[in-house]
């Protein structure tokens, strides 16, 4: 047990660093997971990278974080102070309407039950571990591929990138690691669904992913409900190397409580006719400001950004895609569908930006925003730097408000209101949530059924 | 079946219908003609319960027995009425399929809906396309009619308005429609507002009832709107 590191409890070990941010918390969380001395060193930096930068200029409000306030590493057991009752009543209640089983309310309490996931998790492991694939936690890859982890880790999204990336860099715990050898096609997803590990250790995860040469892998992240974290402060980074030739698709489908400040930093570097393929949805947190990224640096390669965003009460979604066009006959999309409801914000920013000798690219961008109520407010930032004449490019917006003559006429058919209202709003989503498996696009639906009822928060 | 009790109706403070008095009786079809803005779909949104329509105090509508000026639409279609709409809305995203699942959830089995939509739209020679699309999107005015004929004949409900239901459709379509409406009508009451003859060929009325300035200004059987055909609403004239 990790209670021999510092501060433990009677019978139920929890080890946290304590409140607040410091070389010593550094250095201690680094010395708990026994990391090698380039990592150690890597966190420092980047420590120091935090101290010095300036919080974003643009998207929500971030002056209310106390970093002094936050604990950086945290694990908790079974005994953590957070059991099913003490989870937020919004939380609770949406549990019991979606229904999840009692094993897992237990879970996401932070009680054991990460046992039974871990072995989950091993069985699809083994029959991976035989192509060659890695799927692991970021902390175990660290111990045991070291050299991998090394010679990408922080490369594509450097601590001095953003104020959150070099926190991120400096306390990061968990997340998962995924290696895919060349020429492997990885059919079925591998799910972070159960990753628990990850949770637990903290709010700042790691994910690392590469794809050799001509491989596939569908990564799926997060949980359709909510995930609870005891911190009101995620800053996760993703980084993806996706080589010639290879796919990767990022499925995230994320509900946090609505005290979750989100500040995500995630990006692609895709290779030569590579495709790289985020798909985002975003429906609770308080703030989240998230634009994830590709970065087309080989020849013909690829992105793609298919986005959902719900901003119910009190909350701003400032997401989001950046495509970076370095080399030629290189190609973009962005799909963006926000909807705001109850006096919620939606802001789509965007960067698309094709470099000079980037020749015969193309970039296409559509956002739609779908507003429910007059207190609710949606804004479009899309910016454009295309420095290469020969680009083909296609920019769609459009903001539309749940028509009363559409509600009325679903009403007229015998559809309840709240019904009506949730088919339209998943109708509006359709074309991004139809990419999303089956199992997830249910839950989205319900979840978006749910927000429409207003009877979550 | 249907009754209106001294049905007044205003929109943006201007009246339209003006103390409408009728009684619909079930087994019965009805052909409500008159001229443009005589207030003929505006007296089928206000049966169906468009919240946009502004009823007078003492106006009251009746559905076998009860009164159902309070209701919201989706309870009055719950109670037995549908309305199938003269220009039929196209929703992105949202299936036919979904939409009758919605309509009917807790009564009728999903599987068993998407049977019958398949089976009512080989009837009605629909595209079954149409059924795995966005509802309405891109469809022609022809088949949007189609579609409104599908969803009341899964949904199923006893007092069926359908606002000009024939125009923007070809004769073949109008015939499949008229003559589905036909095979069921027995225990239903239909409600057919038109500006012509037309239907009224395949879909035979025991009562033609003429509007004319928000009022029925006249109620007769099938000679009536023989005499409309021929010499226009200008006779009609209370």
């Amino acid at each position: 047990m990790d209670y021999r590191y510092g501060f433990s409890m009677p019978e139920k070990a929890v080890f946290k660093t304590r409140k607040g941010l410091d070389e010593q918390v550094v250095n201690e969380i680094s010395r708990i997971k026994k990391e090698p001395p380039w990592m150690t060193k890597f966190r420092l930096k980047a420590y120091r990278i935090f101290q010095k930068k300036a919080l974003p200029g643009w998207g929500g409000d971030l002056s209310k974080i106390n970093f002094e306030e936050i604990y950086y590493y945290l694990k908790p057991t079974f005994s953590r102070a957070s059991s099913w009752e003490e989870l937020p009543e919004e939380i609770k209640k949406t549990y019991d309407i979606i229904g999840v089983p009692q094993a897992e309310k237990k879970f996401l309490a932070g009680v054991s039950a990460q046992y039974e996931s871990e072995v989950v998790y091993e069985s699809i492991n083994k029959k991976l571990r035989k192509l060659g694939v890695i799927f692991c936690d970021m902390d175990t890859a660290l111990q045991k591929y070291p050299k991998i982890v090394k010679q990408y880790f922080g490369t594509l999204i450097p601590p001095h990138d953003n104020k959150f990336a070099a926190l991120n860099s400096a306390v990061w715990s968990g997340g998962s690691f995924v290696y895919v050898p060349q020429g492997i096609k990885v059919d079925l997803p591998l799910q972070a669904y159960f990753r628990i590990n990850a949770e637990r250790f903290g709010q700042f995860e790691r994910t690392l992913i590469i794809a050799e040469e001509g491989s596939d892998v569908h990564y799926i992240e997060g949980c359709t409900a909510p995930i609870y974290t005891t911190d009101s402060l995620h800053a996760a980074v993703v980084e993806i190397f996706v080589k010639k030739n290879a796919r990767v698709r990022y499925t995230t489908v994320q509900n946090w409580s609505t005290n979750v400040y989100n500040l995500v930093t995630k990006r692609a570097r895709a290779e030569s006719h590579a495709l790289m393929e985020w798909i985002d949805c975003n429906i609770g947190s308080k703030l989240t400001m998230k634009y994830p990224s590709v970065y087309l640096y080989g020849e013909g390669a690829r992105g793609e950004v298919l986005s959902i965003a719900f901003a119910g009460r009190n909350q701003l979604q400032d997401a989001g895609a950046k495509m970076l066009h370095f080399a030629p006959n290189t190609s973009s999309r962005i799909v963006s569908k926000s909807i705001s409801k109850d006096g919620g914000r939606t802001s789509y920013r965007g960067l698309v930006q094709v470099m000079p000798g980037a020749k015969n690219s193309s970039v296409y961008v559509s956002c739609d925003a779908l507003i429910i109520d007059e207190k609710s407010r949606s804004d479009t930032y899309p910016y454009m730097k295309i420095k290469e004449s020969e680009t083909e490019i296609q920019h769609e917006a459009t903001v539309e408000k749940l028509g009363d003559e559409k509600l009325f006429y679903l009403m007229a058919r015998g559809l309840k209101k709240v019904d009506a209202e949730g088919l339209l709003v998943n109708g509006f989503i359709e074309p991004v949530a139809r990419e999303i498996p089956l199992e997830y696009s249910i839950e989205l639906n319900r979840l978006i059924n749910l927000e429409m009822s207003g009877s979550v928060g | 079946m249907l009754k209106l009790q001294s049905l007044s109706v205003s929109i943006n403070g201007k009246q339209i219908l003006h103390k409408i008095d009728f009684e619909f009786a079930k087994g019965k079809i009805y052909a409500i003609m008159g001229p443009n803005g005589s207030g003929k779909s505006t007296l089928a949104y206000t049966i169906m319960g468009h919240p946009t329509y502004k009823l007078a105090k003492n106006s009251k509508i009746f559905y076998n027995g009860q009164e159902i000026t309070p209701l919201p639409a989706n309870e009055r279609a719950e109670k037995g009425i549908f309305l199938s709409y003269q220009t039929p809305l196209s929703l992105a995203g949202v299936k036919v399929n979904q939409l009758l699942q919605l309509a009917l959830s807790g009564k009728k089995d999903p599987l068993f809906i998407r049977r019958q939509a398949l089976k009512i739209a080989k009837q009605l020679r629909i595209n079954e396309d149409l059924l795995n699309r966005s509802l309405n999107e891109g469809a022609s005015g022809g088949e949007r009619k189609k579609m409104e004929v599908l969803q009341a004949a899964v949904l199923d409900k006893e007092l069926m308005i359908f606002d000009e239901i024939d125009t923007g459709v070809d004769v073949d379509a109008l015939k499949s429609i008229a003559a589905y409406l036909r095979r069921f009508q027995k225990d239903k009451a239909y409600i057919i507002i038109t500006h012509y003859n037309r239907i009224l060929h395949y879909l035979k009325p025991h009562f033609v009832v003429i509007m004319d300035k928000g009022k029925i200004v006249r109620v007769g059987d099938r000679q009536l709107a023989k005499q409309v055909e021929k010499s226009g609403y200008g006779e009609m004239g209370s």
